[in-house]
């Protein structure tokens, strides 16, 4: 007998530090696993709707969610390859060759 | 206070301790196993929640797969610590106080706006999870066959993405 | 659906290949065709006509077996506006999968010759590459001709109409930019335009009957239009006799009538296989296909019928006796096509459509063979000028002497009166290429003589051919020709003479042919050294003369032999097959039959010499000359309409338009206006004072902002995800607050 607004604000805190991860860490190893996080989080609300409305649809969303989340990862992670071989560093404040 | 909201409310803990534990350690393999321990009690809500199918997905796609090849590019790059640098000083105060703010707006928001009197009873084990599946997978081939098949194309072009990005150049291998 | 059914219940779920089998022929030719070889692109588009034809059949007997029943097929919706509701549907029944098989199936005989003739004629002409442009075009036009004769509605008509009006422009204009003689000049496409022109006259008319149609009757359906017509039940109400004669002249129109009929002789200009489909044996039968299904209409208006009758009978008249004037071996078939399709529109105004149908299919038959085989003769003597060219150029001095001694030019007197209106042109289009020296006319009968010995296969197709068009017991042209004129003989005594004059001068002018071109002595070295034309040309050939002397067997005037009788009673309501007549069929034959023995008397006994003029010139004095200048239609029409139009056209776009209009009111009033105006009021105050420098303070401006803004863009990623955190939060808190 757990309310749903119980899911749905341990969603949003999850999502809020997924943010703050993207937000203060440095790596950029970590700021991918932040997303990851706040993928989650959405995943979990959607779930959460899903359980709540009792239709599946909420549920092939995360399972589609799950898909495009390693689709991301996979090329995230080969670019982060390539940075650190080009660079020989992944801080990601040393990539701001983009500045104004 | 009924049982299934202890077990949600411990999970909870886990689940934020866990996500926090990713964000503050300074090691990032450290981050990639609290994130491991985060996706499985998340798994563990899906279970809760009447969604087996997903909760499996979960764990073997997101904390099997992905998870390790985190921890497969962290230690093949060996950049577990990074070097402390002093580039934008006020990034984090500023980000914790806005990530409160965002908590404490979305809190409110949900409470005093979009609060629902839905309440989420645990399934009985082992009811009908079969048929569940069944019923999901007719719905996922019929009614969302084109976005399945579009999803197969897109882990097709992220996988050649990836190996073209990381394929060695080999000079004068044209 | 499975096998057994469809042969239980018909087939009428495979309509739609009709339309799409030769649509999906065209589009390997176009895409793939480039590739292939020629024989691969005409055997392609003849599959994608045989699949028509085979389709056709399955068709036909679908309609048997549901005994006559006719069959909508649904293809997909079309227009549906307001009142106006149409779909694209087939009609199937026994009216138009007779109209679907004569077109397939000569179609598809005549693709086949096509393989061979376009082969030489594109070599002859020196552009190889349009081979397959001729087969896709001839697919396109089975397509548009099936959409003609399949649709369930006056618009779905009309679509295939225009079709093959446009297959008709394309075709005839195919070697556009030369004539017909192969010259450099704009004659054929001249022609091309002149048939679309003219055409476009009739189908005014036809959109005129439809909008009659939709505004009384609120459709365009032909059994919802029957159904109104009938609700009317009046005799020659106003509505339906203006209905008819809109659609008259339509029909006028496409099937070459009086006074529309000028087009089809021109249209000879396209190759041969051309104007033995469209312009003799399918589309111009498309206005008498119109008459027979709009019978319903036409049976309550008699004084439209009559109207009808009478324009047929006179065109088949008067066509008849351009015919005996003409030189040029197409233009006296094509003639003859116009003075048939006057004896099948005749019939269909007197409401005896099960005659003029027959007459169509048989006419299909022998027309089609005769304007192939002509076309072979034309090759022939090609193949033989080019032949007696390359034997001149190898025996460059022995040349003279042998001409001299043969007394055989190379060039014929008399042969530039002939292509007098393809200079004409030239005249006018002053910027035609180089002329060729070559002025060698192949078509010109003139030129031939003797054929009989060199291209035998051809002569005896061509005998066929000429005696089923003169009538003669027992080929198809009789039976089909004899029904029309009993029933003429019954009911319109006038009619009936006209009609019988015709045939007669039928005869006489294919018997002048026939003499003029395959007996006597050559009279052209190419008619002496004329080849006969390969197999893949001949056998379709033989194909269509075995039918053109069977074809009578569809209809014979004994009882239980009204085949196409009963059978298209299924859809125009049985009609009272009549008895053979020995009185009409005796007068008919005696007269086709001493018409040929004139024309022995005349061209046969002594056989036409070279630069001799038309032994028919000197008795006849100005009727000949008047047939010969094809009773000087054309120039009248040119006084009558063109040169006055142009005239108007020219005045128009050069006093009213260019200086009134243009020089004066454009440049002058409203130009200089409007110049005064902006110079002096609009550049020097509102344009600089105003404009100018509130774009000028916009972009020092904007330089300005974007100097203070470039700091922001201190290129840290995490930054840019700090403003749109901030961004988050801040719509999150006027969501709260608002």
């Amino acid at each position: 007998m757990v309310p749903v607004d119980y899911y749905i604000i341990l969603s949003a805190i999850l999502f809020t530090i997924g943010a703050l991860g993207v937000l203060i860490r440095r790596n950029p190893l970590i700021i991918f696993m932040s997303i990851e996080l706040m993928l989650n989080a959405g995943n979990l609300a959607f779930v959460a709707f899903s359980s709540v409305h009792k239709s599946f649809d909420g549920q092939i969303f995360v399972f589609f969610v799950i898909a495009v989340a390693a689709a991301e990862v996979a090329v995230g992670l080969a670019l982060i390859v390539e940075i650190f071989k080009t660079k020989k560093n992944i801080n990601i404040d040393d990539m701001n060759s983009l500045k104004g | 206070m009924n049982a299934d909201l202890i077990v949600f409310l411990v999970l909870s803990l886990i689940t934020l301790a866990s996500a926090l534990g990713m964000l503050f350690s300074n090691n990032a393999v450290y981050s990639a196993l609290f994130l491991v321990l985060n996706f499985v009690t998340v798994a563990v809500f899906y279970l809760l929640l009447g969604a087996p199918f997903i909760a499996m997905s979960q764990i073997t796609v997101y904390a099997g797969a992905i998870m390790v090849l985190f921890l497969f590019v962290i230690m093949l790059l060996g950049t577990e610590n990074l070097a402390p640098s002093n580039s934008l000083p006020w990034q984090k105060p500023l980000a914790i106080l806005l990530a409160v703010i965002l908590a404490v707006e979305s809190i409110y928001l949900v409470f005093a706006r979009a609060s629902s009197s839905a309440v989420i009873t645990a399934p009985e084990l082992a009811t009908n999870s079969m048929e569940n599946l069944r019923e999901m997978a007719m719905t996922l081939f019929n009614e969302f066959l084109l976005p399945f098949e579009v999803t197969s194309i897109l882990l097709l072009v992220a996988m050649v993405g990836a190996i073209v990005l990381t394929k060695q150049e080999k000079a004068g291998a044209k | 659906m499975h096998l057994s059914e469809a042969i239980n219940s018909g087939f009428f779920f495979l309509a739609p290949w009709l339309v799409f089998a030769p649509i999906v022929g065209l589009l390997i030719n176009l895409i793939f065709g480039r590739q292939f070889s020629e024989k691969t692109v005409g055997t392609v588009a003849s599959l994608a006509s045989g699949a028509a034809f085979v389709v056709s059949v399955l068709l036909a007997y679908s309609v048997s077996i549901n005994h006559g029943e006719m069959m909508r097929w649904r293809l997909a919706e079309w227009i549906h506006i307001g009142q106006l509701s149409l779909d694209w549907t087939f009609r199937i029944d026994s009216l138009s999968t007779t109209m679907m098989l004569v077109i397939s199936g000569v179609g598809t005989l005549i693709h086949i010759y096509a393989i061979g003739y376009m082969h030489e004629d594109v070599r002859f002409k020196n552009d190889v590459g349009r081979f397959r442009r001729f087969f896709i075009f001839l697919n396109l036009f089975i397509a548009s001709m099936m959409i003609l004769v399949s649709g369930d509605s006056y618009l779905m008509l009309f679509v295939g109409w225009e079709g093959v009006g446009l297959c008709s422009f394309l075709l005839i204009g195919f070697w556009y930019e030369m004539d017909i003689l192969g010259r450099s000049s704009w004659a054929n496409s001249d022609a091309a335009k002149k048939a679309f022109i003219v055409n476009r006259v009739g189908d005014f008319g036809f959109l005129i009957a439809a909008f009659l149609m939709f505004w009384n009757f609120h459709s365009l359906q032909f059994d919802e239009v029957f159904e109104g017509v009938r609700a009317l039940s009046a005799i020659n109400s106003p509505v339906t006799i203006a209905i008819t004669l809109f659609l008259l002249v339509g029909v006028a129109g496409k099937s070459a009538q009086i006074p529309l009929y000028i087009w089809l002789p021109d249209a000879m200009a396209g190759p041969t296989p051309v104007s033995a489909l469209i312009h003799a044996a399918t589309m111009v039968t498309a206005g008498v296909y119109l008459v027979i299904r709009s019978a319903p209409i036409y049976a309550t208006a008699p004084d439209a019928q009559h109207v009808v009758a009478m324009t047929g009978a006179v065109t088949a008249l008067f066509a008849a006796t351009i015919a005996v004037g003409q030189y040029d071996i197409k233009k006296v078939l094509a003639y003859s096509t116009i003075s048939q399709l006057g004896f099948m529109v005749a019939a269909v105004g007197m409401g005896a459509y099960v005659a003029g149908m027959f007459h169509l299919i048989t006419h299909a038959f022998f027309k089609a063979l005769l304007f192939l085989s002509a076309g072979s003769v034309i090759l022939g003597l090609e193949r033989g000028h080019h032949h007696a060219e390359h034997a001149a150029h190898a025996h460059h001095d022995e040349k003279p002497k042998k001409k001299a001694k043969n007394n055989i030019p190379s060039k014929v007197e008399g042969h530039e009166e002939v292509s007098h209106g393809h200079d004409d042109h030239e005249a006018e289009h002053g910027e035609a290429r180089v002329e060729s020296v070559e002025t060698f006319d192949p078509g010109d009968m003139r030129n031939m003589g003797g054929l009989r010995k060199t291209m035998p296969v051809t002569f005896w197709l061509y005998m066929i051919g000429t005696v089923a068009l003169a009538g003669i017991f027992p080929f198809a042209g009789f039976w089909s020709k004899d029904e029309i004129l009993l029933d003429a003989s019954l009911h319109f005594t006038t009619i009936y003479w006209l009609l019988t004059a015709a045939a007669f001068l039928t005869a006489f002018y294919m018997g002048r042919q026939i003499w003029m071109v395959f007996f006597g002595e050559p009279r052209h070295e190419a008619a002496a050294h004329a080849e006969e034309s390969p197999k893949v040309m001949t056998l379709p050939l033989v194909v269509l003369a075995v039918l053109s002397v069977a074809g009578g067997a569809l209809n014979l005037p004994f009882e239980g032999f009204h085949n196409l009788g009963h059978w298209l009673g299924y859809t125009i309501g049985e009609v009272e097959s009549l008895p053979l007549d020995l009185k009409v069929a005796g007068i008919s034959t005696a007269l086709a039959l001493l018409a040929i023995l004139i024309s022995w008397f005349i061209y046969g006994r002594n056989p036409l010499k070279v630069n001799q003029p038309d032994p028919l010139k000197k008795p006849l004095g100005p009727i000949f000359k008047g047939m010969e200048s094809k009773w000087m239609v054309d120039e009248i029409y040119q006084a009558l309409i063109i040169t006055p139009f142009t005239k108007i056209s020219y005045f128009l776009a050069d006093v009213i338009d260019w200086r009134f209009w243009h020089d004066f009111v454009h440049d002058k009033v409203i130009a200089g206006t409007y110049n005064w105006v902006s110079e002096i009021g609009l550049n020097r105050y509102a344009d600089q004072k105003v404009i100018d420098a509130f774009a000028n303070w916009l972009a020092d401006a904007t330089q300005w902002v974007s100097a203070a803004m470039r700091k922001v863009q201190n290129g840290f990623v995490r930054s840019y995800a700090l403003s749109v955190m901030l961004g988050v939060v801040l719509i999150l808190g006027y969501l709260i607050f608002k």
